[in-house]
């Protein structure tokens, strides 16, 4: 009997199942891996549509396309699928096809477990999506659900929505220590932690982030969920509450929520720029305590979200100077990319592209993060476009752009093809000439004061917001041909070698392209 | 880690789907329920929803973890597989630490800035103008609006039942880790009655809080609606009441598999992530006692 198993558990080299089964029973990281990369793009159009409504919407003053309420839910829903539903998911996907690869391991640790995080994901949503067309509508308060607007004011939808991030969340708890324990427990003998490529390292950081986090996100939903549903005052000052309680709770969850989805960029770019400079990564371990500092300084900032909500003054000032220390492990790091490309051997394929693109256009974002953290300006700027223009330039140039780097990066990999190159510097060229015209004068409407989160403007926002849509429909119609490259390069092309860039190191490279089935059940030796 | 084993990476698993089916449904059902029933609608179909993704998922535990023991017995689990296990409880169990962390922030931040606030003291003293002459007070006996939160009449006296629970909490701690002692030692027989004997006082500690909320409830008016006292205090006791439950089955299984002559002196690690969620539990009441029963 147990003989059979045994011969059964060391039978690793027979390939996937046929049919569909093989994805829903799959305990294969590549599968899940490629699974959470699909699932991230659809939501990632699914989300971009609902950006599209409201960029058509806010391309001429006054109300023309949809009714205000229906504003409210597309900025809310295309906050969460975006955040929840794209870049998590995306940067897990890459965490499940790479980390294994990157480290030496047969598998992630834990790949039942694996399988259950990836599937909630889709359930989840089904439940968040599926709010659009209850009664009362989807969710309404934007993103971040402040009370009373959610709890007191929110539609009867809202409780769904609380149990779909509950969903998400169990997702992302599991997933996050099954990353953690195939970093710590399943690495190659000889690769120390020293040792390991940035993308593992900034994952590794990235897993803790979430476990400490997530839990305290279904804390507060969980206070939501009883002040609607049960009568507590948590958010009601009438019973002694405060709702400004909940702004706490909620960003003590959000802020290191923003690094949880820069942070695995941070590493695969750190990956990829070395590759196409065809130099070492300059100050590794420099790389490394960076990330780390960034990550324990996310966990005392978080008030820097509520400078006008009355905090006392100890505290803004406390919170406005931690936030502004952050600058330094970052400046740490864009001056490592910048060190690291200087006087190398540099060519510029898409993904180093994309990677110099982030470095320069993410910089961009984090100065206007730290005009943000200057508590007496930021009274000036909370709730106008210039808040909107600060994250979309950190999660677009900075998070979304991480992923296209690592996906092209990366493809030749996947599928054993080339990606078309001309098409892909085309997709490039595109995203960061739209992305640019969509968000930049955003910094300009909000300075001059316009308001986050509104269907209709004064008219001398007209327009700076009418470019503002144009390059909202170019940056979301390219991203069609991205789908197109992809669709191309899993179908054929040509034979990409085990090792297509000339610069890149690390053991993914090591073994054939496409990855097979399954790699590294006997570890490698690292020296 | 000079020997490698082959690591069990399973070919593929029913489990994992119908978990999230399970769920998902049960998920779906519960917010039905809380939705419809707050409209003044059927609950009926919620309820019934409800029990068949609960139905799903207690089938799905016992198919899971039952394969994930038939594996560990048949002995395809290497040294280095039982580290993962570790790992992954161990960061588990961190993560329902942080999970109670947001609501003892609540409750710190209700005590040490809103109620303040709201009795005029302070930064933002001013609130007081919502409700004047509220007087901030802990326990909160009179809340701001009296009308909408009715508050509670008296509090539970820490030093009666809490009190007893503590010691019988604490003393369950002692007994698990004495059963561990045994099982290490090999000793089956001592190791049955002291895991047993854990059971019986987290059994009646279940009781004790049950009755305690009875108390809260008919004759103290201590309930979920009663201000924010009120809410701190059902949301972590409560959840730390489910916590307790869990750990309470957790144990009862391993006595099950002990009693089936299952784990060695050296591979028993279900048994001890069991005694590890239990000492979780322990710790968090001693909080509890301290933040929500005394102080």
């Amino acid at each position: 009997m147990s003989a059979v198993i045994d011969t059964h558990a060391q039978d690793h080299h027979h390939g996937p199942a046929k049919g569909f089964s093989r994805w829903l029973l799959t305990t294969n990281h590549k599968d899940i891996g490629s699974m959470y990369l699909i699932f991230s793009f659809a939501m990632f159009l699914l989300g971009g549509s609902m950006a599209m409504v409201i960029r058509a919407e806010l391309f001429q003053p006054g109300l023309q396309i949809v009714e205000p309420e229906f504003f409210n839910q597309m900025t809310t829903m295309h906050g969460l699928i975006m955040v929840f539903g794209a870049v998590m998911p995306a940067f897990v996907g890459l965490a499940n096809w790479m980390i294994p690869l990157m480290i030496g391991a047969p598998d992630m640790a834990l790949p039942r477990m694996n399988n259950w995080s990836f599937w909630l994901l889709p359930c989840a949503f089904l439940i968040l999506v599926s709010t659009l067309f209850m009664e009362g509508g989807a969710p309404n308060f934007g993103w971040t659900f402040y009370a009373p607007l959610s709890t007191t004011y929110g539609p009867p939808s809202t409780t769904f929505f609380i149990f779909a991030v509950h969903i998400m969340g169990v997702s992302s708890i599991m997933g996050a220590i099954n990353v953690i324990a195939t970093i710590l427990n399943l690495r190659a003998p000889g690769m120390t932690l020293m040792k390991m490529p940035l993308f593992v390292w900034t994952w590794l950081i990235t897993a803790f982030l979430l476990i400490a986090v997530m839990p305290v996100l279904a804390g507060v939903v969980t206070m939501m969920l009883m002040d609607i549903n049960f009568g507590t005052s948590f958010f009601n000052a009438a019973g002694g509450g405060d709702p400004v309680l909940f702004q706490h709770v909620f960003w003590f969850f959000g802020h290191p929520e923003v690094y949880i989805m820069i942070l695995p960029a941070f590493g695969a770019v750190s990956e990829i720029i070395p590759a196409f400079s065809r130099k070492r990564l300059f100050g590794y371990a420099s790389m490394v305590y960076a990330v780390g500092a960034i990550a324990l300084l996310s966990f005392v900032v978080w008030a820097h979200h509520m400078f006008t909500v009355g905090i006392p003054i100890a505290g803004q000032l406390f919170f406005m100077y931690a936030t502004m220390l952050i600058a330094v492990p970052t400046g740490v790091k864009v001056f490592n990319w910048v060190a690291t490309m200087f006087r190398g051997s540099l060519s510029f394929e898409a993904p180093m592209l994309f990677s110099v693109a982030f470095v320069i256009l993410f910089t961009i974002g984090g100065f206007s993060g730290l005009m943000l953290a200057i508590a007496p300006a930021d009274f000036q700027y909370h709730d106008t476009y210039f808040v909107v223009a600060h994250f979309h330039y950190v999660l677009v140039p900075g998070a979304i752009f991480g992923i296209f780097a690592s996906a092209y990066y990366w493809l030749p990999k996947w599928t054993g093809h080339m990606y078309d190159e001309t098409l892909a510097q085309t997709h490039f060229w595109l995203s960061f000439v739209g992305m640019n015209l969509a968000f930049f004068p955003m910094h300009f409407l909000g300075l001059a004061g316009m308001p986050r989160r509104i269907p209709d403007y004064a008219l001398q926002f007209a327009d700076f917001n009418m470019v503002s849509s144009i390059g909202a429909f170019m940056f979301g119609a390219s991203q069609l041909l991205f789908l197109f490259i992809v669709v191309k390069c899993v179908r054929g092309g040509e034979k990409a070698p085990a090792k297509p860039w000339e610069g890149s190191e690390g053991l993914e490279w090591t073994i054939p392209s496409p990855a097979p089935y399954h790699t590294f059940s006997t570890p490698p030796e690292i020296k | 880690m000079t020997t490698h084993q082959t690591y069990y990476v399973p070919e593929q698993s029913k489990w994992p789907i119908i978990a999230t089916v399970g769920l998902g449904v049960t998920m779906y059902g519960l917010a039905s329920i809380m939705v419809n029933g707050s409209q003044g609608e059927s609950t009926t179909g919620a309820w019934i929803t409800f029990s068949i993704g609960s139905l799903i998922m207690v089938y799905m535990l016992f198919g899971w973890f039952g394969s994930v023991i038939k594996e560990s017995r048949d002995g395809l689990y290497s040294p280095q597989m039982d580290r993962s296990f570790r790992w992954g409880m161990s960061w588990f169990i961190f993560s329902e630490v942080m999970f109670f962390a947001a609501f003892f922030g609540a409750l710190f931040y209700a005590r040490t800035f809103a109620i303040p606030w709201l009795g005029g003291e302070g930064d933002r003293g001013s609130s007081n103008m919502l409700w004047e002459g509220f007087q901030a007070t802990w326990p909160l006996l009179n809340n701001p609006d009296p009308e909408a939160f009715p508050p509670p009449k008296e509090i539970i006296n820490p030093w009666h039942l809490p009190l007893i629970n503590t010691i019988l909490l604490v003393t369950s701690s002692f007994t698990v880790t004495v059963a561990h002692h045994a099982l290490k030692h090999g000793n089956r027989k001592k190791l049955k009655a002291w895991l047993i004997a854990t059971i019986v006082l987290a059994l009646v500690f279940i009781g004790f809080q049950a009755e305690e909320y009875v108390q809260a409830y008919t004759e103290l008016n201590l309930t979920l609606r009663s201000g924010i006292y009120g809410s701190t205090f059902f949301l972590l006791t409560g959840f730390h009441g489910a916590h307790v439950i869990m750990g309470t089955l957790m144990l009862t299984i391993m006595l099950i598999r002990i009693l089936k002559g299952h784990f060695t002196a050296e591979k028993h690690f279900a048994f001890e992530a069991a005694s590890w969620y239990w000492h979780f539990v322990d710790v968090v009441w001693l909080g509890l006692f301290v933040f929500v029963y005394i102080l």
